[in-house]
């Protein structure tokens, strides 16, 4: 674990909700979609925190609005104690700077038409003062090396590239601005095992030698654990559980937790007839019409009829030691939580 | 310099008792592209009784789909060419087998799923309409009894409230109900193989574990032999009874799923078991295979994998590994296998 630093990013109480029009020609709002619903953590330097949850729980809009690439309904990101969310011109400019964003798909979020030093060096182009003209292209080639590729192909093009490679290339152009918070999205999942593993080795690496915070959001459980200091679970817009690895891995309190954790499958066919696993019914509800009190009651064994009547704090309990939005909250060992 | 195409033959446990449910023998594709010809499968060999699952291993773009399109009749012919190989089906060989008997077997006797239920399904038609078309194009079913065919297998596939969503369209149902669908299709016509490429790569976790967990229930209902092909090294250790590792267009490694986890006996097995995270190594470097998948039209000479290999020796560069045995049950395409099985699994 890292030495307690001072928080980087401290996020609090953020809501999102997309409003629901009804209505071809007379649009009218019936309702909203609560994609992000009551989110606070902090974030300190040099530390990950992971974010995990099924797809729809609202993990790519949290980071949209960590970026301000989206205006919260409520709640605010404080980046070095200023609020990102009520800041305006050349002072959001500014602290987007410091906050910058790796995705997903290598395939189709580089500009095919851009050159790869066009592409690493755009960042420069509306920030300009970070990086003179004339010193520019000597600064892509140095971004190309720290990620691992050559810097003689600033001239070509994504599609040269494997896929792998492409993600390196995302990552040099999150890393042109220096800033101090990357925000991952699941930057590892449409790659291959052993690609993957060069890529969370590159994402160590400079971390290290950066100094960076990671929000590092995926959906494989072990590439999470990893690689994060605290993990963040989320369910239905709302984190539902938050610890260090240990805590969410070999403790999880929460009955969504453990049954995450125990759906992941054990890369050892050792000991698999024994295996323990909670397998949960059906889809996660809609985040438009979310069930009172606990969202997540309607998939929950241990629900009682408190559950429906009073919503779980994210607060440490009786049960467990770290945060834990179920009243019921207890340790549970998840035999495949590995 | 051109690598000597290599015949791999079937593999010696085959040879040895009675032919397979499924036996791919020596199965060679190419495609003639306008960069030359890729060979995209180059001598695989692979077999599946009744009740059991073969996994089938690789990086993306190996040739575990182009396999699996061989045998179920669905590649582009042309781009696509078959030079060599069988695939034959209770002892036949359905690559020579006149059109109308293979039209009896392929979609029926052996039946496929994808990974993109979304793009499979038709999205103008009701789901219960595409599921009671098996019956009423293979069986001439009327309407009336296909529908309610459709019903009874969106009930075995556990679609909850199925008579009423029989009618619904495949854009209103979610990702793992959609794949459902597509196994009910699947299983419409009790398949005696059932191919699922990639089933649950698109899904959660916890919609994976329900899918798998009804794949095994349905394989048990009926004795199907599966044939699972995925990256996932965790849903391969937990259902699979053997496995065929691809790398490059081949099998280089085949064992029973216990064998090879714990003792590879193949580099690249070896290393994709070695990269995934593990506990005990957290804050450690992950372990990387090096360098990238080999480039189709530019292979690399001798053994495939040699410009990434942490075994490689020099003849390695020029000297095509065979399939070699390595016992009755198990075999791998690397000369120096006997090194990399002694020492072990991570
Ligand atoms: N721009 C938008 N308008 C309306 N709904 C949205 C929008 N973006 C996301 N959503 C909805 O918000 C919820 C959370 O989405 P997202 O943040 O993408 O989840 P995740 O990344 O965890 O899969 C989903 O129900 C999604 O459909
Ligand atoms: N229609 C096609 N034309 C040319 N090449 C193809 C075609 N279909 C597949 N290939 C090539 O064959 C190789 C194997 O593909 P595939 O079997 O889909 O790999 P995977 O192991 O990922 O399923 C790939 O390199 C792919 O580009
Ligand atoms: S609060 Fe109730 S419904 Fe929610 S997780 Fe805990 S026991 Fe289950
Ligand atoms: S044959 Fe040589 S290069 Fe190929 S896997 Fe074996 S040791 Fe490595
Ligand atoms: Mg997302
Ligand atoms: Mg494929």
């Amino acid at each position: 674990m890292t030495a307690p630093a001072e928080p980087i990013l401290e996020v609090r109480d953020l809501v999102k909700h997309f409003p629901l029009n009804y209505g071809v020609v007379f649009k009218r709002q019936v309702g909203a979609i609560k994609a992000v619903d009551g989110v606070s953590f902090d974030l300190r330097k040099g530390e990950t925190l992971g974010v995990v949850g099924e797809s729809g729980c609202g993990k790519s809009t949290l980071a949209k609005l960590l970026m301000a690439l989206e205006r919260p309904t409520s709640g605010s990101v404080r980046i070095n104690g200023r609020d990102i969310t009520t800041a305006r011109g050349a002072e959001l400019k500014r602290m987007r700077r410091n906050i910058q964003m790796v995705m997903q798909d290598p395939y189709t979020s580089l500009n095919p038409r851009m050159t790869v030093g066009d592409i690493v060096g755009e960042p420069f182009e509306i920030h300009s003062d970070v990086a003179p003209k004339g010193g520019r292209r000597q600064r892509v080639q140095e971004l190309l090396e720290v990620v691992g590729l050559n810097p003689d192909h600033i001239n070509r093009y994504p599609h040269q590239f494997s896929g792998g490679q492409r993600q390196r290339i995302g990552i040099a152009r999150g890393l042109a601005l220096q800033p101090e918070i990357i925000i991952c999205d699941e930057p590892v999942s449409a790659l291959d095992v052993s690609i993957q593993a060069q890529v969370m080795n590159l994402l160590e690496r400079l971390q290290n030698e950066f100094n960076l915070a990671y929000i590092f959001i995926a959906h494989d459980l072990s590439v999470v654990r990893h690689i994060s200091d605290r993990i963040a679970v989320m369910y239905l817009g709302k984190i539902v559980e938050l610890g260090n690895d240990a805590e969410i891995y070999d403790s999880p309190t929460h009955p969504y937790t453990q049954a995450l954790l125990s759906a992941v499958p054990v890369p050892d066919p050792e000991g698999r007839e024994t295996r323990q696993r909670i397998i949960l019914q059906g889809d996660p509800p809609s985040p438009a019409n979310p069930p009172s009190g606990c969202h997540f009651r309607t998939r929950c064994w241990k629900a009682q009829d408190i559950c429906a009547e009073q919503e779980p704090a994210l607060e440490a309990r009786p049960g467990s030691a770290h945060p834990s939005a179920c009243h019921f909250a207890e340790a549970r060992d998840v035999v495949n939580a590995e | 310099m051109k690598n000597p195409s290599v015949d791999t033959h079937l593999l010696p446990a085959d040879r040895a008792g009675d032919e397979p449910l499924l036996a791919v023998d020596n199965l060679h594709v190419e495609f003639q592209t306008r960069q030359g010809v890729v060979r995209a499968v180059n001598g695989v060999s692979y077999s599946v009784n009744a009740g059991e699952t073969l996994a089938v291993l690789g990086e993306s773009g190996s040739g575990k789909s182009v396999t699996a399109q061989a045998i179920m009749g669905i590649l582009d012919m042309p781009p696509a060419r078959i030079p060599k190989g069988e695939v034959r089906f209770h002892g036949t060989d359905l690559l020579t087998m006149r059109d109308e008997d293979r039209g009896q077997i392929r979609g029926r006797r052996i039946a496929m799923i994808f990974q993109d239920a979304l793009s499979a399904l038709n999205p103008v038609f009701t789901v219960g309409w595409q599921i009671g078309e098996m019956f009423r194009v293979h069986q001439g079913m009327s309407k009336r009894d296909a529908r309610r065919k459709a019903v009874e297998l969106m009930d075995r596939v556990r679609i909850p409230g199925a008579k009423s969503r029989v009618d619904d369209f495949p854009h209103q149902f979610s990702g793992g109900m959609r794949q459902r669908i597509m196994i009910a299709m699947a299983i419409a016509l009790d398949p005696e193989i059932l191919i699922a490429d990639e089933p649950t790569t698109a899904l959660d976790v916890t919609v994976q574990a329900q899918i798998m967990g009804l794949l095994a229930e349905l394989q048990q209902e009926s004795d199907m032999g599966l044939i699972l092909i995925t990256h996932d090294l965790g849903v391969v250790a937990d259902v699979a009874d053997k496995i065929a590792v691809m790398y490059g267009g081949r099998i280089v490694e085949h064992a029973s799923v216990f064998d090879g986890y714990r003792a590879p006996a193949h580099p690249y097995t070896k290393g994709l078991l070695e990269s995934i995270p593990r506990v005990d190594l957290k804050g450690q470097e992950l372990y990387a295979i090096k360098g990238m998948p080999p480039n189709l039209l530019d292979m690399p000479t001798g053994c495939a994998f040699h410009p990434r290999c942490p075994y490689r020796k020099e003849n390695c560069v020029t000297d095509v590994p065979p399939l070699y045995t390595v016992s009755d049950t198990r075999g791998s395409a690397c000369h120096y296998w006997r090194e990399v099985l002694d020492d072990g699994s991570r």
